[in-house]
């Protein structure tokens, strides 16, 4: 049996506002392992992997580094000992090329300038020795998110990393670019480097990690033999109760168009287009799963449905009539509602109260006031039934919302959203960076909407949540519709991938 | 109406030209560096005044460039460390330091002289007037390039030393990278707060030239706001420039052309109100340009 490269002891970490991200959290992975570390939002793997890398201090516990004792250091001395980071953020440099960021705090010299085709020619040594191939010469920001990943391994590997660690590295990737990063890490373990794995997704984790340790709430709950274990197990393991990963969903109901787009086509400020020509109908009782990569127009199409852009050209017709350019309260009067992509920006205002969160879309229903002026009496009722029904964990109504998990957040926008009765609802990224019991939760809300005879289209970058909770997929690439699949079942995820990469499109008669 | 003299003409360009360069240098290593620059104004306000003041104090032109450019140091730093250490909103912290730059200075110079519009009754000197060897002999480009203040040599030699600095030596990389995105060059262990500082100190070099310029380079007193915008035309000449050397450096000569214009005008016998004006009006262009330059950044970023 392989030794331990790394162990860590009973490490707690208390932050200053009284949080405990960890507590006596045992953690130890073996020379040449894939070692997954799995857990809820907030179970504390980011503090960790930040404390090991040396840009978080601990309170409490110690680190052994092939044997030898860590004193509390700098990640400068962590990439000294061959402990190398990628971030889930890319740390590049976007005006930078390549080259410059990779040897970045290690360039080679010629007299005071630096030497470009000694530091050149490194990096494509390098990335011909572990087979990835990216120009050194392109300029950063041009490049794809898998090729920014590929530039983020060499700039760890160039610096002579043992250890690895990859902080949700699929999180951004295509199925198929998951599929040459999972070919390379294997690669990689092959010539006896050691990988940290976090991530949420508990398939990826089976298919090529050797063993599982599992955070909850700040706590390490077990470490496992991956082939031992079942995905159910795991992931009871993480919530501490059973999920329901498989929705159980009635066969769909369509009925009448409620909504349809009708050649739509939008520039943003910087005159990029980034809608082309898009034609698509939803119906009630209908789930519209909208796939693609991020940042090919997805966002913008829902943003355009709702009001929030300007200057789209086109038809958007909610029952017959068109909406396109009218004003975001009239939008939401004929029935739309809206779950946004970025909770943060344009879902909740974070230094208000829950209260005030739950009812700006409806300060005028005389359901809340009494002569005219809001009643504090009606809010008060409100507020308390919507966070019992939205299972909002908080102390009170009165909490500001920055206090409250990403999570219970994202639960009052679901909250304020699907209790104004919507009959289309537009969801866009409604379950991004939030653990699996809240994401579960919204799921169920969803299809009751569904259930209900309302429709819904759901923007995701979540190819597993697009599968499991659509009824029909539209697939977007570069602004365009390239596919449509009136029913979800019939197609697979690595099909809907060579859509998503533009490597495939259907003709306009199949599109409709 | 005077004579226009084309050849004067020219080598007043080049001579308003120096304290612009500065600033509009300056603010390019500030935004490089990741450093708001909209203090540059009052820093350099601050500094004209402490060059003739040190020059006076050690009885030696010299040691006023070097006060000047200490004081230029050591209020960047100032700045640098209540913005990115204390986190105090850039542009708050800047409009504090202008206004203050505006009445301290005249306040210092109260006290000490008595007087409050300029320094002149105390003893300052000038920098020396360099005349290049070969190049004061050729005509036409002798008379416009050559007797210059050595400052304004200086000047011209900073475009280039810069762009050497930044694009060439692996300083200006990390400099740049920590400017531009801090997690980055955390990411491979380098010190963000050194290459900060770095900015802080080779602006505050750049801003204290400028200021020393104003007070010792063709007049050898300090008078009331003899800076007059210049540190905001810095600001509009490093964003119309898109932060690259030589697009600065074509920017601040607009500007100079704009200067010496007023300049001339007023000599030709045109009111000395629209010389008076001229600072202010380059300056509502400047900022203005600098507001749409940050917004058009911002909606990027967002």
């Amino acid at each position: 049996m392989a030794q331990d490269i790394l162990k860590m002891e009973g490490i707690t970490k208390i932050y200053p506002n009284g949080v405990m991200a960890n507590k006596d959290v045992d953690f130890s992975v073996r020379e040449g392992e894939i070692h997954a570390l799995m857990g809820e939002n907030g179970a504390g793997k980011s503090t960790l992997m930040k404390i090991l890398f040396g840009l978080e201090e601990y309170d409490g516990g110690s680190i052994f580094y092939q044997g030898k004792k860590l004193d509390k250091a700098g990640s400068a001395e962590m990439i000294e000992l061959g402990i190398g980071m990628v971030h889930q953020h890319f740390m590049l440099v976007d005006s930078l090329r390549v080259y410059e960021n990779v040897i970045l705090g290690m360039e080679p010299v010629k007299g005071m300038v630096i030497d470009s085709a000694a530091a050149v020619s490194q990096v494509s040594e390098i990335g011909r020795k572990y087979n990835l191939q990216v120009d050194p010469m392109a300029k950063v920001g041009n490049l794809s998110v898998g090729l920014k990943q590929k530039v983020e391994l060499l700039k760890v590997l160039i610096r002579g990393a043992k250890l690895l660690i990859l902080d949700e590295p699929t999180a951004v990737l295509t199925p198929q670019e998951t599929d040459e990063l999972f070919e390379q890490l294997l690669l990689l373990k092959k010539s006896n480097h050691t990988i940290i794995f976090i991530s949420h997704k508990i398939r990826e984790v089976m298919r090529i990690c050797d063993r599982v340790t599992i955070l909850r709430g700040g706590r390490s709950v077990e470490t496992i033999e991956v082939k031992d274990a079942t995905e159910e197990e795991i992931s009871r393991r993480m919530v501490g109760r059973d999920v329901v990963l498989q929705l159980d969903k009635k066969p769909a109901e369509f009925k009448q168009t409620v909504l349809s787009v009708k050649n739509l086509n939008y520039s943003n400020q910087f005159g990029k287009p980034m809608l082309r020509n898009v034609n698509f109908e939803l119906r009630s009782g209908q789930i519209l799963g909208v796939a693609g990569v991020e940042g090919n127009g997805q966002n913008e199409l829902a943003e355009t449905i709702f009001g929030l852009t300007q200057g789209a050209t086109g038809e958007v017709l909610v029952n017959g009539t068109n909406m396109l350019g009218k004003c975001i309260r009239s939008i939401r009067d004929q029935g739309l509602s809206y779950i946004p992509e970025d909770r943060m920006t344009l879902g909740v205002a974070k230094d208000g109260a829950i209260w005030e969160n739950l009812i700006p879309d409806r300060v005028d229903s005389p359901n809340l006031k009494n002569r005219g002026f809001l009643s504090h009496k009606k809010i008060t009722a409100l507020s308390d039934e919507l966070i019992e029904e939205f299972n909002i964990r908080c102390r009170n109504k009165n909490q500001t919302l920055a206090m409250l998990s990403g999570g219970n957040m994202q639960k009052v926008v679901v909250a304020r959203e699907f209790s104004a009765a919507p009959d289309i609802l537009i969801a866009n990224q409604p379950t991004r960076g939030i653990d699996v019991g809240a994401n579960e939760f919204i799921w169920k809300k969803i299809l009751e909407k569904r259930d209900e005879g309302n429709a819904v289209m759901l923007v995701s970058a979540d190819l597993n949540e697009v599968m499991v909770l659509s009824d029909s997929i539209l697939v977007m690439c570069e602004g365009e519709v390239v596919a449509y699949f009136e029913d979800s079942s019939k197609v697979t995820e690595e099909e809907l991938g060579l859509y998503m990469l533009g490597l495939k499109k259907q003709g306009v008669r199949e599109v409709g | 109406m005077g004579n226009f003299d084309l050849l004067a003409f020219a080598f007043s360009i080049i001579r308003v030209m120096t304290p612009l360069l500065f600033a509009s240098m300056a603010c390019m290593i500030f935004s490089k560096g990741g450093v708001d620059s909209i203090a540059t104004e009052g820093i350099m306000l601050f500094c004209s005044l402490a060059a003739p003041l040190g020059s006076w104090m050690f009885g030696n032109c010299w040691a006023g460039l070097l006060f000047g450019i200490a004081v230029g140091i050591l209020l960047t730093c100032v700045f640098g460390y209540v913005t990115l250490f204390l986190k105090t909103e850039p542009v708050l912290a800047g409009i504090a330091l202008n206004v203050l730059a505006s009445g301290a200075t005249i306040f210092i110079v109260y006290c000490l002289t008595g007087e409050k519009a300029s320094t002149q009754s105390i003893a300052s000197s000038t920098l020396p007037i360099v005349d290049i060897p070969v190049l004061e002999k050729i005509p036409v480009l002798g008379d416009i390039l050559s007797g210059h203040n050595i400052l304004t040599y200086l000047s011209l030699l900073s475009v280039l030393v810069l762009s050497f600095f930044l694009f060439k030596t692996k300083s200006g990389l990390r400099m740049r990278t920590v400017g531009e995105n801090p997690d980055a060059a955390e990411s491979v262990g380098l010190s963000i707060i050194k290459y900060k500082y770095m900015t802080l100190i080779i602006a505050g070099t750049l801003i204290g030239m400028g200021g020393a310029f104003m007070s010792m380079g063709y007049v050898s007193f300090f008078s009331k706001n003899m800076v007059a915008g210049r540190g905001f035309i810095g600001i509009a000449a490093e964003s119309m420039g898109h932060g690259m050397p030589g697009g600065i450096l074509l920017s601040t000569l607009l500007f100079s052309v704009a200067d010496a214009l007023a300049i001339q005008l007023q000599v030709m016998g045109l009111p000395p109100e629209l010389m008076q004006l001229m600072p202010y009006l380059v300056t509502i262009v400047a900022i203005a340009v600098y507001s749409y330059q940050r917004e058009k950044k911002r909606l990027q970023h967002a």
